[in-house]
């Protein structure tokens, strides 16, 4: 069923910043593979690379050294615009401060990956409706995020990213933000996406929420520590 | 990303700050506005020196005397012999000078010329009541005169001055003549003069010789032919060309409009000074703007925006505030030169051409000021623009 190429492909991916004369390793020789369909959550102290780690899945930065692959293609490769198109057609981003655009509604907000894509209206429409539904937000699309609680903001941020019906979700400490009971929710509802075939990257602190994710990668100073469950 | 959808986000973030987008386009409604309402009143007066010149009299060419050379005089019967110059239709020689005309304990000191009835047709000047100067007052040193009417206000204040006298230089002569009003040109008053015979003039005046001519040409056409006979008349007269000067009135005109030009010119380019100021007052908003919104940026990027995108929308935001201040503009400048035109003396003109440009002008400004700021905010890398807050 699933393609024998592992969706992403990582091997000995380093990345460091540059902190005037000195070299700042973030990540250490990284290689890791995520299959169409896993739910992978990444824990490990603060510091350790994490969200590093995961701006390199989500190409929204490039690897100092070594190699990654996403759907067979070697990001480092691309040109800024293809970057941003994969971005758009095979990612969708949820971050812990939700990131929404505090002038436009929650409809507007997701649609916005859609425009960007160049869709015709009526179909950005269906789309983003759609996905509003499957969040169970249908009743306040034309809210703006002000008018939001934090827990339905972060709904509208789901939306958003699977509006475009991306094949990976990369969640970056999405319950950060959230109450416990409110961060359950929305868990929950990255669960049953993954169950709807979205493949799922988490990053998160709490082993609770963790421990919902098929697969457990262990990040400790730039170096994977534990990766339980990996398929080979 | 289509431009309609640009333009769908542009204008919604102009509208979101509204004080603040109208504060940015200030500076290019006041340009607008500057340029059209300037450049309106200097046309105005260049068309209005325009009419004044060729209030003057039509191919007129006017020959001053200075007296420098082998002969230091023309006299007035010998200025006649230009009249058979081919191609000159009349002659109107003049002899003119200060004198102090009063009227019981009123005197003013008023420009008085000694003049022959071809004066009437070759300067367009008539009179409103009484007659003109005649032939035979010349032959016989008539001393009668024809008065202005600043002068006449002057003298006799609101009473009819035809039929009075009047004292020139001591000398009492009748006016039999009231000159119709010419308004003002631009060196004088053309309402503010004494006219008399020619003959009589030479005594008033102790003078030796005309001191103009004015000579109407045929047509336009025998104006240059017309023109370079009377030179070479008057250079073997003199035996120098220092000794007179000869104006064309096209000549004239044309140095007039060159000056008006210049003038508008000049008022054009201070008002576009003041849009380039505003372009500049849009430059420096639309980079605060990018920096506040850096995390829109960065967010707008993740989700899949181009860089093209990114352009685009900074553009369009400064083109539109570009436009939308441009067409405030026009609509300020327009009113202001209609309100100036209604309520002051001076005369406006307003060209499409020129509200034209100024809005074309606006839109660059809001082009080329817009530039630096968007391509700054597209080549933004998304990770960069996230973490900012
Ligand atoms: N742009 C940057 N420039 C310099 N150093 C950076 C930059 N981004 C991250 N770092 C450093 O890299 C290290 C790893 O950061 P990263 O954000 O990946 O950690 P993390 O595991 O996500 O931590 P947390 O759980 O607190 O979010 C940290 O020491 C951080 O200071
Ligand atoms: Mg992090």
């Amino acid at each position: 069923m699933s393609s024998p190429q592992p969706l992403i492909q990582i091997s000995g991916l380093s990345h460091w910043y540059k902190m005037g004369d000195e070299e700042l390793r973030v990540l250490k020789d990284v290689s890791l593979h995520i299959h169409h369909g896993e739910f992978v959550a990444i824990i490990g102290p603060s510091g350790s690379g994490k969200s590093t780690l995961m701006n390199m899945i989500g190409c929204l930065d490039v690897p100092n050294e070594g190699s990654y692959r996403l759907d067979g293609q070697e990001v480092r490769e691309l040109s800024d615009n293809r970057l941003s198109a994969i971005r758009n057609e095979k990612l969708g981003f949820i971050f812990q401060q939700f990131n929404l655009l505090s002038k436009l509604t929650a409809l507007e907000n997701v649609e916005l990956p859609l425009i960007y894509r160049g869709l015709p209206h009526k179909e950005r429409r269906m789309l983003a409706e759609q996905s509003l539904e499957r969040v169970g937000l249908s009743s306040r699309k034309l809210h703006r995020p002000s008018e939001l609680s934090g827990g339905q903001q972060q709904r509208v941020a789901i939306a958003r990213a699977i509006a475009g019906k991306p094949s990976i979700l990369l969640a970056d400490e999405p319950t950060g933000a959230l109450d416990t009971n409110t961060g359950k929710e929305i868990i929950q509802l990255i669960r049953e996406l993954n169950e709807q075939g979205h493949t799922i990257i988490l990053i998160t602190h709490d082993l609770t929420v963790a421990s919902q994710a098929d697969r457990i990668i262990h990040i400790q100073d730039g170096v994977i520590a534990i990766d339980g469950g990996a398929r080979v | 990303m289509n431009i309609t959808q640009s333009l769908k986000m542009a204008v919604k973030s102009i509208m979101s700050n509204k004080l603040r987008s109208f504060l940015t386009m200030l500076g290019i409604i006041i340009g607008v506005a500057a340029v059209i309402a300037l450049v309106s009143v200097g046309q105005g007066a260049a068309s209005n020196i325009t009419t004044q010149m060729q209030g003057l009299g039509t191919n007129l060419l006017t020959v001053n005397i200075s007296g420098r050379g082998v002969a230091t005089s023309l006299s007035y019967e010998e200025s006649l012999t230009y009249a058979a110059v081919p191609g000159v239709k009349e002659v109107s020689p003049v002899i003119s000078g200060q004198v102090t005309a009063k009227n019981g304990t009123d005197n003013v000191t008023v420009q008085t010329e000694g003049i022959t009835p071809e004066y009437e047709t070759v300067r367009d000047y008539h009179v409103q009541a009484g007659r003109f100067i005649l032939p035979i007052d010349i032959e016989y040193r008539q001393r009668i005169a024809l008065i202005g009417t600043g002068t006449a206000q002057d003298l006799f204040g609101t009473s009819n001055p035809v039929g009075q006298s009047v004292l020139l230089n001591g000398q009492r002569f009748t006016i039999v003549g009231l000159l119709a009003s010419k308004g003002s040109s631009l060196q004088s008053s053309n309402d503010d003069k004494i006219l008399i015979p020619i003959s009589t003039a030479e005594r008033l005046l102790k003078s030796k010789g005309v001191r103009s001519i004015y000579i109407q040409a045929q047509s336009t056409d025998t104006m240059d032919s017309a023109m370079n006979l009377i030179k070479a008349k008057l250079l073997n007269k003199f035996g120098s060309e220092d000794a007179y000067t000869v104006f064309n009135q096209q000549d004239m005109l044309d140095t007039a409009s060159s000056i008006s030009n210049t003038l508008s010119i000049a008022l054009g380019g201070i008002a576009g000074i003041s849009l380039f100021v505003g372009g500049i007052g849009i430059m420096n908003i639309m980079l605060v703007s990018v920096n506040e919104r850096t995390r829109e940026i960065g967010i707008r990027k993740a989700i899949g925006a181009k860089r093209r995108d990114i352009l685009t929308q900074f553009l369009i935001e400064s083109v539109t505030l570009g436009a939308l201040g441009g067409l405030i503009g026009v609509g300020i400048g327009f009113g202001a030169s209609k309100l100036v035109g209604k309520f002051t003396s001076l005369s406006v003109s307003t060209s499409w051409n020129i509200v034209l440009l100024a809005f074309c002008f606006s839109l660059a400004i809001g082009v080329i000021f817009g530039i630096v700021p968007a391509n700054k905010a597209a080549k933004l890398k998304p990770i960069d623009a996230l973490r900012t807050d």
